[in-house]
C-alpha cells in the first residue's frame, strides 16, 4: 500500500490511508527521507488520522522518521492521533517522546510555521 | 423416558394440590414472611398482592416446566421493589419460605404414603430449586443493572470537562478516584480535547485527598495521552503527599507541568495560548 | 464454552494487520466499546508481531468468552519457535532481545484483564490473554 506524500511549499505531508503493514511503514520512512533531501523541505507532517491501531512498531517507526528528518535539518509533527488510539498507546508505554504532536493537519501546519519563524 | 413421564405425572398431581389449597397456603406463606421480618419496607397489602402473583407464577412454572414467564415476572418485581430498598437476602428468603411452606403441605398430605411422598419430593425439589434460582438470579441481575446505571450517572456528574475559553479545558477532579473512574475520566478528557480543539488542559486535583500508585499512573498516562493529541497539560493542586507518590513511581516531576493552584494554572495556560494567538496573527 | 472461533495464521507482517482487524470486529460484535476494541486490537498486534519477529510463524486464535454473568474475548497466540528462556525477565518493562522496544509483553498485560504465558525453550510459546466487557 503506497502512502501518498504531498508537497506544500516547504512542507511535506504524508497521509496514512488505512491499516499499514510493517513493510508499508518502512517504505514510507525511506520515501520521506528521500523527498526531504530532494525538495530541501523544512517540515514534515505525518497524518495518522486513519490509523486505528498504533503498536510498538508503528510508534518506533514514527520516532525514527522524526529523528532522521531532524538530522536533515527539518522538523516533523505527527497529527491526527485518535483519542482511543492515544489511550491504547500510553497503556503500552508508547509516548512518542521527543516527537512533536498536533491535533490535526491545520494545527500541524500552524506549529511548523511558528517553528520556521523562530528558526529564522 | 418413563421416569420423565412419571415425574411430569407427579408434578401434575402436585400442581392440582397447590391450586386447591391456594388460599390457605398463600396465607401461611405471607404469615411466615412477616414472622421472619422480611420485606419490612413493604405494607401488608403490598406483600399480599406480590405474594399472590409469585405464588401463581410459581405454580405455573411447576405446571409448564418453563421458566420464562417467571423470569420476566421476577425481573418486573425486582424493578419495582429495588427502589424501595428490598435486599437480595429478602427476595431469596421469601422464595425459600414458599418452598418450605409447600414442602410441609406435601408432607402433611402424603404422610401416610411414604413411598409416594418420596417420589413427589423427588419431582418437586429440582423444579423448586430451579424456581428459587431463577428468581434470585433475576433479582441480582436487575440490581446490578440499577447499580451500574447509578454509577454511570454519578461518574458523568463527577468528571466535568469544562471549557473556560476557546482552546482551554479545565478538568477539576474531586473525591475518590478508582481505576475505573480514572479510565473514564481520561476517555472523557481525550474526547473533549478533540471536540473542543483544545490546546491546553488544566487538571486540578486539589479536591483529591489520596492517590495510590495505580491512580497516579493513570494521571501520568492521561498527561501523556493528551500530549499525543497535541494538547499541553498543566496539573494544579498537587499536594505534597501526591507529589511524593508520583516521585515514588518514578515520575519525573520536572517533565510534568505543575503549578501550585488552579488560578496560577489558568494564567499559565493563557500565556501558552496567547503566545500561539500572536504567532497565528502574523501573515505567512 | 465459546460460540465463535477465528484462527489467523501468522507468517508475515501482512498477517499482523489481518489478525488485529479480525480481533477488532469480533470485539465490536461481542459488544465491547470501540475504545476497548482498540485496546484489544493493539494487544493482538503486539502478540502477532512477537510471533513474526521471534518465531517466524504461528497462529492467533480469537474466541468469545461466556462467563456466568459476563462476556469477554480470549486471544491465544501460539508458535513453535525458540521459546522465551526467561519469562519473568520478558515480563519486565524495557526487556528485549530482538532490538524492538521490548515493551511488548508487559504492555499487552496492561491492555488486557488476564494474562497467561507458557513458554518452553526449543518448543514454543503460548500466550493467552482475556478481556471482559465492563
Amino acid at each position: 500500500m503506497e502512502v501518498p506524500i504531498l508537497k506544500q511549499g516547504a512542507v511535506l505531508i504524508a497521509t496514512f490511508q488505512a491499516a499499514l503493514s510493517d513493510a508499508d511503514l518502512n517504505h514510507l520512512r525511506s520515501a520521506l527521507v528521500q523527498q526531504v533531501v530532494r525538495f530541501r523541505s523544512r517540515g514534515v507532517i505525518v497524518d495518522v488520522t486513519a490509523m486505528d491501531v498504533m503498536d510498538s512498531f508503528a510508534s518506533r517507526t514514527l520516532r525514527e522518521i522524526a529523528h532522521i528528518i531532524r538530522l536533515r535539518g527539518a522538523e516533523t509533527v505527527i497529527v491526527g492521533i485518535q483519542p482511543e488510539v492515544a489511550f491504547a498507546m500510553v497503556q503500552l508505554g508508547l509516548t512518542l517522546e521527543g516527537v512533536a504532536t498536533a491535533l490535526d493537519l491545520e494545527e500541524g501546519l500552524a506549529y511548523l510555521n511558528q517553528k520556521f519563524k523562530t528558526m529564522k | 423416558m418413563a421416569k420423565r413421564d412419571e415425574s411430569s405425572e407427579l408434578l401434575r398431581e402436585l400442581v392440582a394440590h397447590l391450586r386447591q389449597n391456594r388460599t390457605q397456603l398463600r396465607e401461611e406463606w405471607v404469615g411466615r414472611i412477616s414472622e421472619t421480618r422480611l420485606l419490612t419496607a413493604m405494607t401488608k397489602e403490598e406483600i399480599f398482592a406480590e405474594a399472590t402473583s409469585v405464588y401463581d407464577s410459581y405454580v405455573e412454572a411447576l405446571e409448564t416446566e418453563t421458566f420464562e414467564a417467571l423470569q420476566a415476572y421476577a425481573r418486573n418485581l425486582s424493578e419495582r421493589i429495588i427502589p424501595r430498598g428490598v435486599e437480595t437476602h429478602e427476595v431469596v428468603g421469601i422464595v425459600l419460605l414458599l418452598r418450605d411452606v409447600l414442602a410441609r403441605s406435601l408432607f402433611a398430605k402424603y404422610q401416610t404414603d411414604f413411598k409416594k411422598l418420596n417420589r413427589i419430593l423427588d419431582a418437586y425439589e429440582p423444579a423448586a430449586n430451579r424456581i428459587a434460582n431463577t428468581v434470585a438470579v433475576g433479582f441480582v441481575q436487575e440490581r446490578e443493572r440499577v447499580i451500574r446505571q447509578q454509577q454511570e450517572a454519578i461518574r458523568e456528574l463527577s468528571t466535568p470537562v469544562l471549557q473556560v475559553r476557546e482552546r482551554l479545558l479545565i478538568l477539576p477532579i474531586i473525591g475518590v478516584i478508582d481505576p475505573q473512574r480514572a479510565r473514564q475520566l481520561t476517555e472523557q478528557l481525550l474526547r473533549g480535547i478533540r471536540t473542543n480543539r483544545a490546546k491546553v488542559v488544566v487538571i486540578d486535583i486539589t479536591g483529591v485527598a489520596a492517590m495510590d500508585v495505580t491512580v497516579a499512573n493513570h494521571l501520568v498516562q492521561t498527561v501523556e495521552a493528551s500530549r499525543l493529541l497535541g494538547a499541553t497539560v498543566i496539573v494544579t493542586g498537587l499536594s505534597p503527599e501526591i507529589a511524593q507518590t508520583l516521585v515514588t513511581i518514578g515520575v519525573d516531576l520536572g517533565k510534568m507541568n505543575t503549578v501550585g493552584d488552579l488560578q496560577g494554572g489558568i494564567e499559565q495556560a493563557e500565556r501558552l495560548l496567547g503566545y500561539k494567538v500572536m504567532a497565528l496573527a502574523e501573515p505567512n | 464454552m465459546s460460540r465463535v472461533e477465528i484462527r489467523v495464521t501468522i507468517s508475515s507482517d501482512q498477517d499482523i494487520v489481518v489478525a488485529r482487524q479480525k480481533g477488532r470486529s469480533l470485539a465490536l460484535e461481542l459488544g465491547f466499546s470501540s475504545g476497548d476494541a482498540t485496546l484489544i486490537a493493539t494487544a493482538i498486534s503486539e502478540l502477532a508481531r512477537n510471533i513474526v519477529s521471534y518465531a517466524g510463524s504461528g497462529q492467533i486464535a480469537l474466541k468469545d468468552l461466556q462467563g456466568s454473568t459476563r462476556v469477554g474475548i480470549t486471544v491465544t497466540a501460539s508458535d513453535t519457535g525458540p521459546g522465551i528462556p526467561n519469562v519473568s525477565q520478558a515480563l519486565r518493562d524495557g526487556f528485549s532481545t530482538s532490538g524492538s522496544l521490548g515493551l511488548g509483553l508487559p504492555g499487552v498485560r496492561r491492555l488486557m484483564d488476564e494474562f497467561e504465558i507458557d513458554s518452553k525453550p526449543g518448543q514454543g510459546t503460548r500466550v493467552v490473554v482475556k478481556k471482559w466487557r465492563p
